[in-house]
């Protein structure tokens, strides 16, 4: 197997702790994913995926156990370091609500590289013209979310998740608001994406469908890795 | 533009109602505490105008006379009671080492030095108690503008000449170039000649000045090569009061300013300065209160958007200069046009106030320093005002926005 790209030890997430309505929702998650590995993370509702995903997203820390990002240990990290590694390792892609609807699709696209420099530059613009180009959407650089359909809006949040060429991207449920043509074309475009630049991709789906175009399956069954 | 400019801008240009309410708000706030300010300061530099067109700015004259204990203080006791002196017409002990000190001191921009006394003014059967005011009529000019005031004939007093208030000539029957009688309170006597006649604006002055020459005034008073004031003018009105303290401090001679003089007017002043002070203070509570409701409204709306700036890599310093800067634009846009809106308010004040003689009752003019401190106050009171919703969006928990955003 290729270098890991993430690794979980023994990680568990409590909420509410010290309260008397103290919950665990993981108990205890090992997991490694390869660089460069399309993997769909699936299981019922609650059964903690989102919840997860945003604790290798660096969102939320873990109550208990390791967290691993390109080999580089993040219990320990501050607040500001665990931005830093965020913006430039991870991408991510959400559900719904994900575009900022001040900023053109263009603007959406630059956004993280705009927050990693600064300051806009010719090279950000240049690259964000070209994801946008390559997710199909050459000609909306200039149009807001609200003028985008769903499956267009999600493009644009894919292309987003590129801007830096992130090693990973963390989608949760990325079309489980789409229908399911623009479901699959959504998804075989990040299926495409992986296998041209190398960028893993950690997907949560309800579909099954889906699911199974992926290299990998991970379920989860109330807070532990079932297969 | 850095990242954190490029989304304030943002924001703001697409919350268009929000935020031209709140610049509007800001801008009437500004404006509001710029116009009450000039309004003020003009209101009270014209009162002052008026009253300091009779007097001096500061006069100085010899300290009063103590009483002089006749035993010597052990048996002081014995003395049950202590009469104040009489206080004699004396001259200012080595008044020109005094005058040509004076003019060192900061602020002062004239001197004058005066003798003046009591007497009385015939004119055929008329006879009137009056005031003798010797001068030196160039000096005393840049101290009492008598020339503005001169009714008839010219401001000119030779040896031998004097000018007179109007309600004198009118009592005595006497014009200019008619002849009167002045003797004074010192027994001695002269004959003048009258030059000009002048309107102080004030009744009791008008029938008491007679203005003459320095050396006619110290002959008839007695008071050879005395003097019995130096009236002083300074450049800034509102430091007579400290200036005449330096003076007394450095010459042991009474200082007495305009506004310890005229103390009634400078309470009114006071009260005038501290309502105006109160009404601005609270202006700018509303103002800041205006922009920080409209931010922390902001914050709550655009708390998806956090959470998602937040997992694209913004931290929360970041985010929480956004809306610092949000606060301070807001704050420099009502500075800028509050400015203008002043500017104009003022203008047409300056057209619309008129006083009883019609003269416009406050300048048209804003000293550039009212703008400066506004605006100063204003970006200062929009940053101070985001400083909670910024710590409010800064604080936003990314994972509850993007969960339930
Ligand atoms: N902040 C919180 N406080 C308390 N409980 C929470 C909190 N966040 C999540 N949970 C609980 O954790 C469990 C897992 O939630 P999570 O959102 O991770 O599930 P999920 O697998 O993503 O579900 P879905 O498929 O519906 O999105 C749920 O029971 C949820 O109620
Ligand atoms: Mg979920």
């Amino acid at each position: 197997m290729a270098s890991r790209i993430l690794e979980l030890e023994g990680v568990r997430k409590s909420y509410n702790v010290g309260t008397p309505i103290e919950v665990e929702v993981l108990h205890g998650i090992d997991l490694a994913l390869a660089a460069g590995e399309f993997a769909a993370l699936i299981g019922p509702s609650g059964s903690g995926k989102s919840t997860l995903l945003h604790l290798i997203g660096l969102l939320e820390r873990p109550t208990a156990g390791r967290i691993l990002i390109a080999g580089k240990e993040v219990d320990h990290l501050d607040e500001a370091a665990m931005t830093e590694l965020r913006g430039r390792t991870l991408g991510f892609v959400f559900q719904f609500h994900h575009l900022l609807p001040e900023f053109t699709a263009l603007e959406n696209v630059m956004m993280p590289t705009l927050i990693e420099r600064g300051r806009y530059d010719g090279a950000m613009r240049a690259r964000a013209q070209w994801l946008l180009g390559r997710v199909g959407l050459g000609d909306a650089l200039a149009k807001k979310p609200a003028a985008l359909s769903g499956g267009m809006q999600q493009r644009v949040a894919i292309a987003r998740a590129l801007a830096v060429n992130p090693p990973m991207v963390l989608a949760d449920e990325p079309t489980g608001n789409l229908d399911s043509h623009t479901a699959d074309e959504i998804f075989g475009l990040m299926r495409e994406i992986n296998r041209e630049v190398g960028t893993a991709f950690l997907i949560v789906t309800h579909d099954a469908r889906l699911a199974g175009r992926c290299d990998r399956r991970i379920e989860l069954m109330d807070g532990s890795i079932w297969a | 533009m850095p990242f954190e400019w490029v989304l304030a801008l943002r924001f703001l240009r697409e919350g268009r109602m929000q935020t031209a309410l709140i610049i509007a708000g800001t801008t009437v706030g500004v404006a509001v505490i710029i116009f009450i300010t000039a309004l003020m300061n003009s209101l009270q530099a014209s009162l002052a105008e008026r009253t300091l067109s009779t007097q001096s700015h500061i006069t100085v004259r010899a300290p009063d006379e103590a009483p002089l204990p006749v035993l010597d203080r052990q048996r002081a006791a014995v003395a049950s009671h202590v009469e104040p002196r009489v206080q004699r017409l004396r001259s200012i002990d080595q008044w020109q080492r005094v005058f040509r000190e004076l003019p060192s001191i900061p602020h002062v921009v004239a001197v004058s030095a005066i003798a003046t006394g009591s007497g009385f003014a015939y004119r055929g059967n008329a006879s009137k108690s009056i005031a003798l005011i010797g001068v030196e009529p160039e000096r005393y000019s840049r101290i009492v503008k008598i020339e503005d005031k001169i009714r008839t004939g010219a401001y000119r007093i030779g040896p031998g000449e004097a000018m007179i208030g109007i309600d004198l000539a009118r009592d005595l029957g006497a014009a200019v170039g008619d002849r009167i009688r002045i003797l004074s309170s010192e027994g001695r006597d002269d004959v003048f000649r009258i030059t000009a006649t002048f309107d102080l604006g004030v009744r009791d002055l008008n029938r008491r000045w007679v203005i003459m020459p320095l050396r006619s005034a110290q002959t008839l008073l007695d008071l050879p090569g005395g003097v019995t004031h130096i009236d002083l003018t300074v450049d800034d009105i509102f430091a007579a009061e400290a200036v005449a303290q330096q003076i007394t401090a450095r010459t042991g001679l009474t200082a007495e300013s305009w506004m310890a003089v005229n103390s009634q007017l400078m309470a009114a002043f006071k009260n005038q300065t501290m309502t105006t002070r109160t009404v601005r203070l609270f202006l700018v509570l509303i103002v800041a209160l205006g922009i920080a409701s409209v931010l922390v409204v902001s914050v709550v709306q655009k708390q998806r958007e956090i959470g998602i700036l937040r997992a694209i890599g913004a931290s929360p310093g970041r985010i929480k200069k956004v809306f610092l800067i949000q606060g301070g634009i807001v704050g420099s846009a009502g500075a800028a046009m509050g400015s203008g809106l002043a500017t104009l308010m003022v203008w047409g004040a300056s057209y619309a106030l008129r006083q009883d003689d019609g003269s416009a009752l406050i300048t048209g003019q804003i000293e550039f320093s009212y703008y400066l401190a506004a605006s100063a106050v204003a970006v200062l009171t929009g940053l101070l005002a985001a400083v909670a919703p910024a710590r409010q969006a800064a604080r936003m928990d990314p994972v509850e926005a993007i969960r339930y955003g």
